[in-house]
């Protein structure tokens, strides 16, 4: 039942989109704050145990959103399994991880930061900085800036998460709850006064309901 | 350090004092020369819980022992000899800046991360588990958990550890979260600082940090034999690991509480470093 309440609570139909636009603008923000070249959420997926491009901004946008790697591989796993957040510098050092990076990403990053979602007692996934042509290397108060987009990003991939299990739920359960998601989205739509009224109608069918 | 059969557990009977004086011959001022002076760390067992480690990589020379664990059929966590090393390079890091200021340590490494994100707190739990019954002097922990339900039971074991004279090092979190096991105050938690002085550490007033080691530019080892530029808490924990380290060489009598008050009292905000 729980999950049938946050279909209609998520007013399900649309709301997936809204996080996701959430999601790519809070990259946005992060890349242009930093001055990087590249800003990017990970989502982890519970049931295949890999990290998911979810969205990014900069360089690879377009083309890496949906590209997926083992949940602890990478510097982006790294960061997942141990929960706290890091910075590598000179990564175009690296031979064998330039070519992978180059291979998957399509570009080679000096150094990125990188910091776990984390939100209540769980670990949805990882944001990354790449890159900052014009400025230093990260500093601890960045580190900790970077803290406070990685917390908003959390609660945005937390509401993401929602959305898709409500539209799996209504997509599965057919009937009842596309229905009443249905309705969530038609009352959510309403003029004020259409609205009081549908409201009015529910209330005398609950009523109803109950005297059964 | 098992006490001697005659010595109360539990309580004290009149003009029994003597009987529990402590060994250490505590100087009138606790100085860096004493705590740590031309120690190198040898003797003591340092234990790497983290994704394994690179045996024979430049920074970090050989390797004691290395296990693995992972989740078996049936939800079971088994213990393996590790063969593999290390598959993602976190624990390599770590253990190169253990090598690095206490270059005869003994190191081991327990394996518990690298096979994946999902169930990977009751393999941490039954590494951390063993790590304490096997007895290591120090275990470097550069990782935490968020889990509520693994708190209470890796809670019991780092009481355990503080009590069987294991000392538990684990990152701190930066971020405004509640995780574990650094949190608690029988672990000694390890924020970053920003100076370059790989012996610079400080105590911090505002627990629940506790303490603050070099976090910042770090040069860490990097899987391949290289190394690599590198920032976080991570590795500023095994700065610290490595301080325990050489202390304990030392003054291998020391328990952990009173390794804490040497740390304490040469931290660089307390005794200045001297």
């Amino acid at each position: 039942m729980s999950d049938l309440r946050a279909a209609v609570a998520a007013g399900a139909l649309g709301s997936e989109e809204s996080y996701r636009e959430l999601l790519q603008s809070i990259v946005e923000v992060a890349r242009a704050i930093f001055g990087a070249r590249a800003s990017s959420v990970f989502l982890h997926d519970d049931e295949t145990d890999e990290l998911v491009f979810e969205a990014v901004a900069g360089e690879g946008a377009g083309e890496l959103v949906g590209q997926r790697f083992p949940s602890s591989t990478g510097i982006a796993g790294w960061v997942l399994v141990t929960r706290q957040p890091l910075v590598v510098d000179e990564l175009d050092k690296d031979q064998r991880f330039a070519r992978e990076a180059a291979e998957s990403t399509g570009f080679v990053p000096k150094g990125l930061m990188a910091a776990p979602l984390l939100h209540e007692d769980r670990a949805l996934g990882v944001i990354e900085v790449l890159d900052r042509p014009q400025q230093s290397a990260f500093s601890l108060a960045e580190m900790e800036l970077l803290g406070l987009f990685a917390n908003e990003a959390a609660i945005a991939l937390d509401l993401l998460q929602k959305a898709r299990s409500a539209r799996t739920v209504l997509e599965e359960e057919g009937g009842d709850a596309a229905a009443l998601a249905r309705f969530a989205a038609r009352l959510d739509e309403a003029e004020p006064e259409k609205r009081e009224a549908a409201i009015q109608l529910l209330d005398a069918l609950g009523r109803l309901l109950r005297e059964r | 350090m098992s006490e001697p059969a005659d010595l109360p557990a539990w309580s004290l009977p009149a003009g029994a004092g003597e009987r529990i004086s402590i060994g250490v011959d505590w100087p009138e001022q606790v100085t860096r020369d004493w705590a740590f002076g031309e120690a190198t760390g040898k003797g003591v067992r340092v234990c790497i819980l983290d994704s394994g480690i690179e045996a024979g990589h430049p920074q970090v020379g050989s390797v004691e022992g290395a296990v693995a664990f992972h989740r078996g059929q049936d939800e079971e966590i088994e213990r393996v000899d590790d063969t593999e090393g290390d598959l993602c390079g976190h624990g390599t890091a770590c253990a190169g800046i253990v090598r690095s200021l206490a270059p005869e340590c003994d190191l081991y490494s327990a394996r518990v991360l690298g096979a994946g994100f999902k169930g990977s707190g009751p393999v941490l739990l039954e590494g951390l588990r063993w790590a304490v019954e096997e007895g290591f002097d120090v275990i470097n922990m550069s990782l935490s958990t968020t889990k509520r339900q693994f708190a209470e039971l890796l809670h019991e074991l780092a009481d355990k550890a503080y009590f069987n004279n294991t000392v538990l090092v684990a990152s701190a979190h930066n971020m405004p979260v509640e995780s574990y096991p650094w949190r608690f105050s029988s672990v000694i938690s390890v924020g970053s600082h920003e100076e370059a002085d790989p012996m610079t550490f400080f105590y911090n007033p505002s627990p629940p940090v506790e303490f603050f080691a070099r976090g910042v530019g770090v040069e860490i080892a990097w899987l391949g034999g290289g190394t690599i530029l590198s920032t976080g808490n991570s590795f500023a924990t095994p700065h610290m690991s490595a301080i325990c380290a050489l202390v304990l060489s030392k003054h291998p009598e020391l328990t952990p509480f009173q390794l804490k008050s040497v740390l304490y009292l040469t931290a660089n905000n307390v005794g200045g470093g001297r």
